[in-house]
């Protein structure tokens, strides 16, 4: 029989919003059990791979205005206004208690906390501790999540289901991937924080446990997936590996330059105006993209790039303030940036849209919540602002897990006879998948082919044939994914069965953004589409929402944006 | 760096549901150029051999989760690159920790040794909350930022001679980080700290190996950090004369 063990309320993940959430949540109510359910140790959660800074106001020569309107205006005026205003109004709140649990914030000579320059962002207004601030982040949260009793830990347990009865959620069915037995933790809230889906594409940021666990389990129980569209490629990736150069190298001064040595941001008009470098993501990565097209790329083993020149900076800056750019330079691109140029290209970074919440966090099904890049609270829009997804981590991880608390404590208490119920079908149904011998589909060739489509039809540009092509491609991976291959048949640690329950959670999360993509025919942020270049507010001026249907596969619906603050305008830096 | 060279990786396995003990496997595997430890374990796993269990995410030397013995030395393996060994790779789990499954060890022990230390801020009793950030200069950040860089990958376990020797020592990973809280200039509890320092397994335990600061692969140097820690811990035992308890 599944063991059942018993919460307030359950999050799922423990990177940044999901360690923020169960703070918030315990120090809210100071009775309340929290049970933090992560797939691996918390301290691996992809928050650690941030690099450059997290944004807030902090400076005499800024506003929380100016951070509102940056932020609305990277959008591609698709972000909520409302939830933006609140975000930059916490922004600052959060980032100061963040130091006050021994966050190493960098300096200035009088003590106060440094900022620097950022991409889309008027004026500096990043906080920052060196170039690793995702990491220092991640294990100051950790750490401070350990003074707590009532934050108890499931660590490297893999949910494999939302158990949902009577129309709420009652808790989550997961996988012990030690013991290779599923249990049922109940609890009243469910807050799901397990990052993005960037394992979807082939050339990404994200390491190797984003694989859009959260979205997949609350789509599979109705609930709506919001602007999966926009997906965010990072201007300066590692050819090769994919791994991220912060643009915090170009906060500080680096440049980007074409074979020919020159800089193209700044000798042609891609939108960047004077902003140059330190021009929002989606629109340096066109214009790289573009470059790269017109032949002024440099060939290299993985294909064109363009370079990263910091040699300006010298070697005592590039030491002090982005010491680890310098450290992944030489260990995974073989060059020393004091001496030589990095190379990049345009990599999958991020996901703006996930789980359509309001400004609670809340989700449409009763009990879940969902905060940081799963969820979609509407903050990126149709562009995230580099530094603003980590703040956002903590101020809508702080807000889901005080509103969930509160939830579960007038909810009453779930029903654990049904609850356990639906956890013993979930151990049947994982007991058949494990070395079935069955199937034919080795894991690796529909992940690679998943993939390769997905690249094909949602890339820095896309195409209306090419997207509808990878809609099908999907649909047929889908089926393909019924027959997986799987051999191992050990209980412990079996590394093969969660690699397929990952592949199924990013198949749903594809589709989602493949079909979300083929539906809006524009232009606007991160959605570049080739046969429609220019943005239409008259006719696109919404949410995209995906809805599994009834035949599992993906419905279209729409969600007006909240505007009230800042007019629409054309976007022109 | 396109050009493939086949490398033979001789791989612990063992799978407690089966093996009475770790026994090895061999595979080849055409390797590129410029591949880490970690790229050829990825290979073998999608294309040779799907019952290999490890861990790994980032694959960018922040998350830590990768450490393994690689020609018996302790190594982050996506930091570790394959042109720097020969044809035949020895790939284990770490040293000095009970294995799991394959390359997989349990980290439990690792994870109590963590929160015994009190890694988190300690405000002094009383104290009035401080509205914004505190000031901290940047040489008092420096005091302790070295350390405040431990990924927890536990290559300092692997190597560190006491750990294998007296199970109940914190470790330098754990006692690096208390020492990290209190050298920050924010916190106040370094005589907490200094209580489970000088009790069972603690910064007293270390015999100075050094072994630890050799292999860590974020330059924590936990070695230096202990050394100081048994310095301020004397003196602080020494304070406990003069000053009573709760009187700093």
């Amino acid at each position: 029989m599944v063991e059942v063990l018993r919460h307030d309320v359950v999050i799922v993940g423990g990177g940044g919003a999901g360690l923020r959430a169960a703070i918030a949540a315990v120090e809210a109510d100071p009775k309340a059990s929290v049970a933090l359910v992560s797939k691996v140790y918390p301290m691996r959660s992809h928050t650690v791979s941030a690099e450059g800074g997290a944004a807030a106001v902090a400076r005499a020569d800024d506003s929380l205005e100016m951070h509102g309107y940056d932020t609305v205006k990277g959008s591609d005026f698709l972000g909520d206004q409302d939830h933006i205003q609140y975000f930059v109004e916490q922004a600052p709140k959060e980032l100061t208690l963040l130091e006050h649990w021994g966050c190493p914030w960098s300096r200035n000579d009088d003590g106060s906390v440094a900022t620097r320059a950022f991409g889309g962002m008027t004026t500096k207004r990043t906080w920052y501790a060196a170039d690793k601030v995702g990491f220092h982040m991640l294990h100051s949260l950790f750490q401070h999540s350990l003074r707590f009793d009532r934050i108890v830990r499931y660590d490297e347990y893999f949910v494999t289901k939302l158990l949902v009865l009577d129309g709420r959620v009652h808790g989550v069915a997961a996988l012990d991937v030690r013991e290779g037995v599923v249990r049922a933790i109940l609890g009243r809230a469910v807050i799901l924080a397990t990052g993005g889906a960037g394992k979807a594409f082939p050339f990404t940021t994200n390491g190797n446990i984003k694989t859009g666990d959260g979205m997949a389990l609350a789509y599979r129980e109705g609930v709506a997936l919001k602007d999966m569209e926009f997906v965010q490629y990072h201007p300066t990736g590692l050819p090769g590996t994919g791994i991220l150069i912060t643009e915090a190298a170009r906060g500080e001064g680096g440049t980007l330059k074409n074979a020919d040595g020159e800089r193209f941001l700044v000798t042609r008009d891609y939108g960047v105006g004077k902003k140059a470098e330190l021009g929002p993501r989606d629109m340096i990565s066109r214009a790289i993209m573009l470059e790269i097209q017109a032949g002024r790329g440099v060939e290299g083993p993985y294909g064109e790039h363009v370079l990263l020149d910091l040699r300006h900076l010298g070697e005592e800056k590039i030491d002090t303030r982005i010491p680890f750019v310098r450290e992944l330079a030489k260990t995974y691109a073989f060059v020393d940036p004091v001496y030589e140029p990095i190379p990049i290209r345009p990599v999958l970074h991020y996901m703006m849209g996930g789980v359509d919440t309001d400004i609670d966090g809340a989700t449409t099904l009763p009990g879940l919540y969902a905060a940081g890049e799963t969820a979609c609270g509407s903050i990126n829009g149709a562009n995230r602002l580099g530094s603003n997804s980590l703040t956002e981590c903590l101020v809508f991880g702080a807000r889901s897990g005080a509103h969930a608390v509160r939830y579960a404590s007038g909810a009453g208490a779930p029903d654990e006879a049904r609850a356990r119920a639906q956890a013993e079908e979930e151990a049947a149904r994982l007991d058949g998948i494990r070395g079935a011998g069955r199937g034919d589909e080795p894991i690796v060739r529909v992940r690679q082919e998943m993939n390769r489509s997905m690249e094909a039809g949602c890339g820095v540009y896309r195409e209306q044939g090419s997207m509808a092509r990878t809609c099908k491609e999907l649909a047929g991976l889908q089926a393909r994914a019924e027959r997986l291959k799987l051999t191992d048949t050990s209980k412990v640690f079996n590394t093969e069965i969660v690699a397929a329950l990952e592949l199924w959670n990013l198949l749903d999360v594809a589709e989602a953004i493949a079909n979300a993509a083929a539906s809006r025919k524009e232009s606007r942020g991160a959605h570049a589409c080739s046969d429609y270049p220019a943005r239409n507010d008259a006719e696109y001026l919404y949410h995209t929402l995906v809805l599994r249907g009834p035949d599992g596969r993906p419905r279209l619906g729409k969600k007006p944006v909240t505007l009230g603050i800042w007019e629409p305008e054309e976007r022109k830096y | 760096m396109s050009g493939r060279e086949t490398k033979t990786f001789v791989v612990t396995r063992f799978d407690p549901d089966r093996d009475e003990a770790p026994r090895t496997q061999e595979y080849e595997v055409p390797v590129r150029g410029d591949w880490k430890v970690l790229d050829a374990l990825n290979y073998i796993k999608d294309e040779v051999d799907p019952t290999l269990s490890h861990r790994w995410s980032c694959r960018m030397a922040v998350c830590g989760s990768c450490g393994m013995q690689v020609n018996g030395e302790p190594k982050l393996t996506c930091k570790t690159a394959l042109r720097e060994y020969g044809e035949r790779v020895e790939v284990g789990p770490l040293a000095n920790f009970p294995v799991v499954r394959d390359l997989v060890i349990e980290m439990d022990g690792f994870m109590e040794r963590l929160s015994a230390v009190k890694p988190w801020i300690l405000e002094a009793k009383g104290a009035a909350e401080v509205e914004g950030p505190h000031r901290q200069t940047p040489d008092e950040l420096a005091a302790f930022k070295q350390y405040s860089m431990c990924i927890n990958c536990m290559l300092c376990y692997a190597a560190c001679p006491v750990v294998a020797n007296e199970p109940d020592f914190l470790g330098p990973a754990a006692l690096a980080l208390g020492h990290r809280y209190n050298q920050d200039s924010r916190d106040h509890g370094a005589s907490e700290r200094h209580e489970v320092f000088r009790g069972e397994g603690g910064v007293f335990s270390c015999s100075y190996a050094n072994e630890c600061s050799e292999v860590c692969p974020k330059n924590v140097d936990p070695s230096k950090a202990i050394q100081q820690a048994k310095l301020l811990n004397v003196l602080d035992w020494a304070k406990g004369f003069v000053v009573p308890r709760g009187g700093k």
